[in-house]
Formats: structure tokens, C-alpha cells, sequence
């Protein structure tokens, strides 16, 4: 088996007497797309905070490429290739969509690396921004690209917090549930685009509720309840597994 | 009548002009580039133009240097405040370093003002920049609070410690000989100042500074220090702070404590709410109109602050949005009442 590219080893974040991780190890290998789930509150957002360095964690390690990265800020942590959405989208909403793209394409890694397929090192950042955004669904004839991004709808918010990653020519992009919130063809059409970033060596880490669509997607999931690993494995093992059953069908019965 | 005021209401539409000078058709006739050059050429033209206007009194011609410095100060606010999101009450703080550290340089080491402006400027704002630094984690009331502390307490340093001419300050410093350079390189100043600052905030490290402003957790997850940007933002910003202090210092040939004066962290801001915020301009425009207005009123004597405060409030209460920002949606749109 290759080297992981990714490693959790026993990690920890305790909000005072809260464990909201409760020391969880995985491994993320080349082409991966690994999924993580679990009921509200089980940790999965926290955990994500922990490795891309918006949170210190409690107590153990995070390594990338064999290199210790626990508690490293943010933006370096994002310089190494390790890219994030937010569940609650963070776009710029007074920019125009694709000046959203312009950002990080400013960023030091898209310069050392000379952004989107390596074109665009000087001066086109513009242009580097519109690309990625058609990849994404953002056609140029139809003007989307250049409204205001306070002005688009959910689904197209989603596909530009994916840009902001892809315009760091990220080794791997944490998606914090991206399928949530958005109407079935919205999610149709989201698929095909994460199934194209996986064909180019992309990893994708996701989170996500809708196990579903997750599954079509993910080659591994690891489940989570109240801040600890219950499992992991190969999407088929882990939804017959009787405590994810417990903690999903619990909550959906007494959601219904 | 109520019922028909329900069923009409006030729309605003973009001047067909401004549309088109959005685009290439801006260059298409001498009208589109009239109208994008217009507003700028009145600025700059009626600027250049005051120093000769008010030739024959050298009172007004003194409070047009005023103007200069307070809107140097104010652009130094609107900057930190509206565009990187950082308010900052220590506009006195810059103007004093500034004043300070050229005052030095041309008294210790006999620099003319020529190298001791851009120097006390440059060195100034290094020192402003690294004081200011471990105050940057710190959001809203605390940074504003924390940055109105360090005029107050230079004041007291300088006081206390008999340091830098206690008391007494510097005398003696050079001046610049002809009142005419001493104008022009103010104003010149403050129009590359301004102008240079909003073609810069419109390329794209400039974005990346609005953006801090708009979402900084986004800009992190962009890989870009918010910390290293804001750094960058207040070196800019206590840059105009800096030089203005560092010319009135050559101008007035002294410079004392009360270049830390809390006015100088007030009156920018004052101006900059009444000119209007965010676009640098309206600094201008708020100084242009609040310094001269402040020294019309010397004629009310002991009730000036009364008459002042009263102007104040009430710019506040019918054009809260800015003088400068009223003007430009006048000048780019058209109101007319719409049935519902």
C-alpha cells in the first residue's frame, strides 16, 4: 500500500468538558474519495477545522506528506495544498463572481504555481477566474460570472466555494457538505463535477448527510457519533454497521 | 392618501450614460468621456486652481493647507476604516510619528526637508506599522479603543520622560523658502495620494485587501495571511497619516505634544462621515468642507462648538450616507415614482 498523503493520528479538540473529537485516527491515501458522516453534532465540522487549521486541536497530530502540521495557521496550512469549503458559504458578496476567484489566485501558492493549469501567471487573473468558473458551470454567455455573488442562488454559491480551492491548485479539497441545501438536479449536476476533479488526482474529503448521493461518489466512509469513530470502511459495510444504524435511523425517526 | 402613497413608490434607475461608460462604449464620444472625467477634472482643477483663487489672502490660503493635511488624515481613516475594516481612532498617533520623526531627522542629522519628508514618512510609518502590530488580532471596539490609546499615552511619554524635547518640542526646523512649492507639493501630494490609493485598492492585491474587509475567513481559506494584508493595510494608511505630520512639521518650522492632539483623530473621522466613506474621495470632500467651516465659525466665538456640533448633527441625520456618496447616486441615477 502507498504512503498516506494525509494523516489523523488520535486527534482531540475538548470544548471545556465537551469532547467534540474524541480521538480519531484515519488515513487519506492517493485517490481517494473519502467520505465522513454522522448524525448533527457528531464532530464532523470540528474535526475539519482541526486539520485545516482554523482550530487548535486538544491533543494529537496532524500530518501531510509526513510533515507534522498540527496547529499550523490557516493559510499556510491552505498553501500546502490542503483546500476547504464552508458549510455555510463564504463568498465575497459584493464582488462579482469570478473577482471571488481573483483572491486566491493572488494567494502565494497560485503564484508559485501559476494558477489554474499553470496558465495565468501575470496579469490574467480575470481570465484564470472565468475559466475555472466555466469548468464549474458558470458559462460566460449567460453574464452569471459577472454578477454580484450576493446576488446568486445556493447552488451556484456552493460551485464557487469549490473555485476558491480549485484556484489554488489544491492536493486536496475538504468539502463541508455541499450537497446540503440544494434541490436534486442541483445535486445531479454537482456529481459529474466532483467525479471530474476525482480523474484529476484531486482527493476529496466529504462530509455530508445525504448518504445517498455521497455513496455514488465516495470509495471509503468513516462514520462518526458524539465525537468518536464508530467506523470505517467501504460505504456498503459502514451504513450496515449497527451503530451508524442506531445513530441515523434514531434521528431520522425522530425527525419524521 | 394613504392608500395612494401604498401604491406608488420611488424607483432609481441608472442614467443611460452611465450604463454605456461602464463599457467600451466609455470611449466612444466626447460625451461618456466628459461624463467619467467630469467629477475627477472638478476636483483636481478646483484644487490646483485654490492656492491662485486665494492669492491675496495668505489666512485662506494657510486654512487651504489645513484642508490638505486634514484630508490626508481623513483618507488614512476611510482606508483603514471602510475599506480593510479596521477603525482606527489613532489617526494623531500616525500625524505625530510623522512630525516627530522628521522634526529629528532635520534637527539631529540636517536633512532638508526634500529627504526628511519622504524618510519621516517612510521610517515613521515602519514604527507606526510595528507598534500598531500586536494590536491587529483585535476586532472593532477593542481596536478602536486600543489605537486611541496611543496618541494619548505618547503625549504622556513625551511629558513625563522629558524625552524629545519634553515639553517644548522642536524649534528652528527648516521651512521651504517659497510659499508657492510649499502649496503645490501639498496638493500634488494629496491628489497622487488619493488617486494612487483607489487605482491601487482597484487592482488585484488591492481586492485582496477589500476582501479581508468582507469575509477573513474566506481570505485564510485562500491561503493568504490576514494578519501579513492587514500589516500591509496600515503601513499604507499610517504612510498618509505619517507625511501629513511630517509637512505641517517643515510648514509651521515646530512641532510640539500637540501633535498627538485628540482633534487630529477626530476631525478625520468627522470629515470622512460627512464627505461620505469608502471611497477615499469623499475624505477629501468632507475635509474640504469641515475645516473651512470650523474656521468661519471662529465667529460665534465662545458658542463655535455649539454652532459646529449642530452642522454636524445635522449632516448626520439627513445625508447620513455622505455628502460624496448623495452626489454620486445623483449623478448616476434618476428617481421617478413607479405604480405597484
Amino acid at each position: 500500500m502507498s504512503e498516506p498523503v494525509l494523516e489523523i493520528r488520535d486527534l482531540s479538540m475538548h470544548f471545556g468538558g465537551v469532547r467534540a473529537v474524541d480521538r480519531v485516527s484515519f488515513e487519506i491515501r492517493e485517490g481517494d474519495v473519502f467520505g465522513i458522516i454522522g448524525p448533527n453534532g457528531s464532530g464532523k465540522t470540528t474535526l475539519i477545522n482541526c486539520i485545516t487549521g482554523f482550530l487548535r486541536p486538544t491533543r494529537g497530530r496532524v500530518v501531510f506528506n509526513g510533515k507534522d502540521i498540527t496547529g499550523m495557521d490557516p493559510h499556510r496550512i491552505a498553501s500546502l495544498g490542503i483546500t476547504r469549503t464552508f458549510q455555510i458559504m463564504r463568498p465575497y458578496y459584493s464582488l462579482p463572481a469570478y473577482k471571488n476567484l481573483v483572491i486566491p489566485l493572488c494567494a502565494p501558492r497560485s503564484r508559485r504555481l501559476g494558477g489554474w493549469r499553470g496558465g495565468g501567471r501575470h496579469g490574467d487573473r480575470d481570465t484564470v477566474a472565468l475559466d475555472i468558473l466555466e469548468e464549474l458551470g458558470f458559462e460566460r454567455e449567460s453574464r452569471v460570472p459577472f454578477k454580484a455573488a450576493g446576488t446568486l442562488p445556493t447552488g451556484y454559491l456552493k460551485r464557487l466555494e469549490l473555485g476558491r480551492c480549485l484556484a489554488l491548485r489544491p492536493r486536496i479539497i475538504i468539502c463541508d457538505e455541499v450537497f446540503s441545501g440544494l434541490s436534486a438536479s442541483e445535486i445531479a449536476s454537482l456529481v459529474p463535477l466532483l467525479e471530474k476533479l476525482h480523474e484529476q488526482a484531486i482527493i476529496l474529503i466529504m462530509i455530508e448527510h445525504r448518504l445517498r448521493e455521497l455513496f455514488r461518489v465516495a470509495s471509503r466512509v468513516m462514520a462518526l457519533s458524539y465525537g468518536e469513530k464508530i467506523v470505517e470502511g467501504d460505504p456498503e459495510t459502514v451504513i450496515e454497521h449497527p451503530r451508524v444504524k442506531d445513530a441515523y435511523l434514531g434521528s431520522m425517526e425522530a425527525a419524521t | 392618501m394613504a392608500r395612494s402613497k401604498a401604491t406608488r413608490r420611488r424607483e432609481r434607475i441608472d442614467r443611460g450614460i452611465k450604463v454605456r461608460s461602464e463599457t467600451i462604449y466609455a470611449i466612444s464620444s466626447m460625451e461618456e468621456i466628459g461624463y467619467l472625467v467630469a467629477p475627477k477634472l472638478l476636483l483636481i482643477l478646483g484644487l490646483l486652481c485654490a492656492p491662485l483663487i486665494l492669492h491675496s489672502s495668505p489666512y485662506w490660503n494657510r486654512v487651504l493647507l489645513s484642508v490638505c493635511i486634514f484630508a490626508l488624515l481623513a483618507i488614512s481613516f476611510d482606508f483603514l476604516a471602510n475599506v480593510v475594516g479596521l477603525v482606527c481612532l489613532g489617526g494623531a498617533f500616525f500625524y505625530g510619528v510623522g512630525a516627530y520623526g522628521t522634526a529629528l531627522l532635520n534637527t539631529g542629522l540636517g536633512l532638508t526637508p526634500i529627504v526628511s519628508i519622504p524618510l519621516g514618512t517612510l521610517l515613521g510609518a515602519a514604527a507606526c506599522t510595528a507598534l500598531i502590530y500586536p494590536c491587529l488580532p483585535l476586532r472593532g471596539i477593542y481596536f478602536a479603543i486600543v489605537t486611541l490609546m496611543y496618541p494619548l499615552l505618547m503625549t504622556r511619554i513625551i511629558e513625563a520622560g522629558d524625552i524629545l524635547g519634553g515639553t517644548e518640542g522642536f524649534r528652528g526646523i527648516d521651512g521651504f523658502g517659497s510659499p508657492f512649492v510649499e502649496q503645490y507639493v501639498l496638493i500634488a501630494a494629496l491628489l497622487l495620494g488619493m488617486f494612487g490609493l483607489r487605482r491601487f485598492l482597484a487592482e488585484d492585491q488591492g481586492l485582496v485587501i477589500r476582501a479581508v474587509k468582507e469575509n477573513d475567513q474566506a481570505v485564510r481559506a485562500s491561503g493568504i495571511s490576514v494578519a501579513w494584508t492587514k500589516t500591509k493595510a496600515v503601513f499604507i494608511a499610517s504612510m498618509f497619516g505619517c507625511f501629513a505630520g511630517a509637512y505641517y512639521t517643515h510648514m509651521y518650522r515646530s512641532v510640539g505634544i500637540s501633535a498627538f492632539a485628540l482633534d487630529l483623530s477626530i476631525m478625520p473621522i468627522a470629515a470622512t462621515v460627512i464627505g461620505g466613506g469608502g471611497s477615499l474621495a469623499g475624505a477629501v470632500v468632507g475635509s474640504l468642507l469641515l475645516v473651512p467651516l470650523s474656521e468661519i465659525l471662529r465667529d460665534f466665538g465662545t458658542l463655535r462648538i455649539v454652532a459646529y456640533a449642530l452642522i454636524l448633527t445635522g449632516f448626520i441625520v439627513f445625508k447620513s450616507e455622505g455628502l460624496l456618496n448623495y452626489a454620486t447616486r445623483k449623478y448616476e441615477q434618476f428617481e421617478r415614482w413607479a405604480e405597484l
